[in-house]
């Protein structure tokens, strides 16, 4: 009858053999290996990299073994992690012109130095279940093609750019290092480089909601694709004590470059304006959601009125980050007796003196008739 | 930069003491300074990603890392109790983390983390509170904005603060924030208390305690000085007032502690007990009982301790 509960702390303990068990499922069936999830479940590892903000495939698939496959959890887990990690400085910035292209594809241009490269895609497959895939040993080996890609591939906007077409990006005065979201707070009006950062690590599943409202009128951007970009870029670093740039290895990345109609002013001719999405790993949905609300978030840079909630900084920055967003969203599991004590103590004051009152009122009435 | 990862000969790598590196624990110092020295201003700081979930009390749990030490003793409670599930997930990370010496009795404390109540025994000079905070701004319900909500502040234009408590009147007779009720410190800021019953407010008041809040997912950190006027808003034909029960905490019988309602069958009944179980314990043990003790006790629920 009387549930204050001492022994709370072997209850936790307990829930924490359950959902080990609940992880490992039928134990007549083999425990799935962190190289099998990095190597077979790479989007999903590319996601908790993107959401976790730190890149490792491997920890990525060993979170995503640990959380069952959820994939905020697993992007929880990244971040724990992550915080405790020392920073040894900041590297060169990607030079993603010099992308190992696996996959480039324009909306603009029907051909461009370079060419399109479709690469692995499910934009062109019918969404039929491979049946084949219920049974193990199914796999095709890609026919070569018989010439390497170009070596060198424009982007796009830089194409635009060299006819003055496109919005100029310039580094703030100074060129200063970025801001960290994850050290500093973070104040209103945000920076680019906030935006961008948050965005990075933003969940995809809200990013693609304010992307779309954007498309379909709540914003008004009119973008094109003006370039994706999937593929390897080296990280290079600059130690203090050489001077000189260290190759510290090639990162997976993909690249959106949307292509948006902008009024010039008096004072500027007309240019199209960029919205830009980069992101870790193969994820073009992400980087294009990303480059959509990037351009909604330039409204007040451009003048724009800013009626939509893509286009409001405090809205799209505060509630991206799906971990955060998760934590308190799930915190109301926590007990609250508390203060659903104090609730229940007014409302039933408020509804007993109503009644008393009425009462009165009640008892008035024939007094006043007569 | 964290030197806490780097591997000494042949040990594995280990977290810093009480988890947080000494930078982060200084970063934290420093805007915990800032807070005492501006009484109920909201300091911005680079709250860290915990291994704790967001709205779990990541803002207390920083604060309690960034302050504790060796010569410390940690009371941490959820609810008024030490025994709910966050209130011992928290301890056992300090305990892990810190190799922190806990307690339950609020008078043993040095550091007292809580969620949701102050403790039901006065605190004492020298004591800590640390208070774990969802939404730091009292004003954000009324203004989501928060370059908005931070120029309210610095011209101290509370006006629509207190436009709501008078719709509250208006509409209902009276002011219907049960919890989280705003207060006035020091006669310049409005502050959030925490999501504590209004009933624990007065106890905020010249309170010879530090007072520390928390609030990790919106990254804010504000605090109370000993001996800081807490004024409860409200009017002067509206007084302020705390929750009261009819009857008094079935255990222990107090009649001056915040009270749990446990329902004890479906045909209605219910049970009211201390909400602070040190507080009810203590009770208890100095020989006060309440006229549900026989069968809480006699189902093994609570222990009965003979004074």
């Amino acid at each position: 009858m009387y549930v204050a509960v001492k022994g709370g702390e072997a209850a936790i303990l307990a829930t924490h053999d359950l959902v080990a068990e609940a992880r490992r499922g039928d134990p007549a069936v083999p425990e799935i290996l962190v190289a099998q999830i990095r190597e077979q479940q790479a989007l999903a590892c590319a996601r908790v990299m993107n959401e976790g903000s730190l890149y490792d495939q491997d920890l990525a698939a060993l979170a995503l073994k640990q959380s069952q496959g959820d994939v905020i959890e697993a992007a929880f887990l990244m971040r724990a992690y992550r915080t405790t990690l020392p920073r040894f400085g900041s590297s060169e910035p990607l030079d993603t012109a010099a992308m190992a292209i696996r996959r480039r594809v324009s909306a603009t241009y029907k051909d461009l130095p370079g060419g399109q490269v479709l690469g692995p895609t499910y934009d062109y497959t019918h969404r039929l279940f491979d049946f084949a895939l219920m049974d193990e040993g199914s796999e095709a080996a890609p026919r070569k093609a018989p010439a390497p890609l170009d070596a060198t591939m424009p982007r796009v906007p830089d194409i635009l750019g060299a006819e003055g077409l496109m919005e100029a990006e310039e580094p703030p005065e100074g060129d200063p290092r970025p801001f960290d979201l994850t050290r500093d707070p973070v104040s209103f009006p945000a920076d680019r480089d906030v935006r961008l950062q948050s965005m990075a690590r933003g969940d995809e599943g809200f990013l693609l909601g304010l992307g779309y409202s954007v498309q379909r009128g709540f914003g008004g951007t009119h973008p094109f694709v003006g370039e994706v970009r999937v593929g390897e870029v080296a990280v290079e670093f600059v130690p203090e004590e050489l001077g000189f740039a260290v190759d510290l290895g090639d990162i997976t990345l993909t690249e959106c470059q949307m292509v948006n109609q902008f009024q010039g002013s008096k004072e500027v001719p007309p240019q199209f304006t960029r919205g830009y999405g980069l992101v870790f790993g193969h994820s073009e949905r992400k980087a294009m959601s990303m480059s959509l609300v990037d351009r909604a978030l330039k409204a007040r840079d451009f003048g724009e009125a800013t009626n939509y909630p893509a286009q409001q900084d405090e809205f799209v920055l505060y509630h991206a980050d799906n971990v955060e967003a998760a934590g308190f969203v799930e915190h109301l599991k926590l007990p609250h007796y508390v203060d659903f004590q104090g609730e229940l103590e007014l409302i039933r004051r408020i509804r007993k003196e109503r009644e008393e009152r009425l009462a009165q009122e009640q008892n008035a009435m024939p007094e006043a008739a007569e | 930069m964290t030197i806490h990862q780097m591997p000494a000969d042949n040990t594995k790598p280990a977290y810093n003491y009480a988890y947080l590196d000494e930078q982060t624990k200084r970063m934290i110092r420093r805007a915990l300074l800032k807070a005492v020295a501006v009484p109920g201003y909201q300091v911005p700081f680079g709250s860290r990603e915990m291994p704790l979930a967001r709205g779990w009390g990541t803002g207390g749990i920083q604060i309690t890392a960034a302050i504790i030490g060796p010569a410390d003793t940690l009371k941490v409670i959820d609810q008024g109790a030490d025994d709910t599930t966050n209130a011992v997930s928290i301890r056992r990370f300090f305990e892990r983390t810190a190799d922190a010496r806990t307690c339950e009795a609020t008078d043993d404390a040095t550091i007292i983390q809580t969620r949701h109540r102050i403790p039901e025994a006065p605190l004492k000079p020298g004591q800590v509170i640390v208070y774990q905070v969802p939404t730091p701004e009292p004003l954000r319900r009324l203004e989501p904005r928060e370059a908005e909500t931070r120029k309210m502040h610095a011209w101290a234009e509370y006006g629509l603060m207190q436009v709501k408590l008078y719709e509250d009147i208006a509409r209902y007779g009276e002011i219907t924030k049960t919890y989280d009720y705003p207060v006035m410190v020091n006669g310049r800021y409005v502050m959030a208390p925490s999501p504590i019953p209004k009933f624990d407010n007065p106890k905020m008041h010249m309170s010879p305690a530090l007072q520390l809040f928390g609030a990790g997912r919106e990254k804010r950190i504000y605090a109370l000085p000993p001996y800081t006027s807490v004024r409860s808003l409200d009017f002067e034909d509206h007084p302020f007032r705390i929750q009261s029960w009819t009857q008094p905490c079935g255990l222990c019988g107090a009649g001056d502690s915040y009270l749990d309602e446990v329902v004890i069958d479906d045909q209605g009944g219910r049970m009211f007990v201390c909400s602070d179980s040190h507080y009810c314990e203590t009770r208890r043990a100095e020989g006060h009982r309440g006229t549900m003790l026989g069968d809480a006790a006699a189902s093994g629920l609570v222990e009965e301790t003979t004074p």
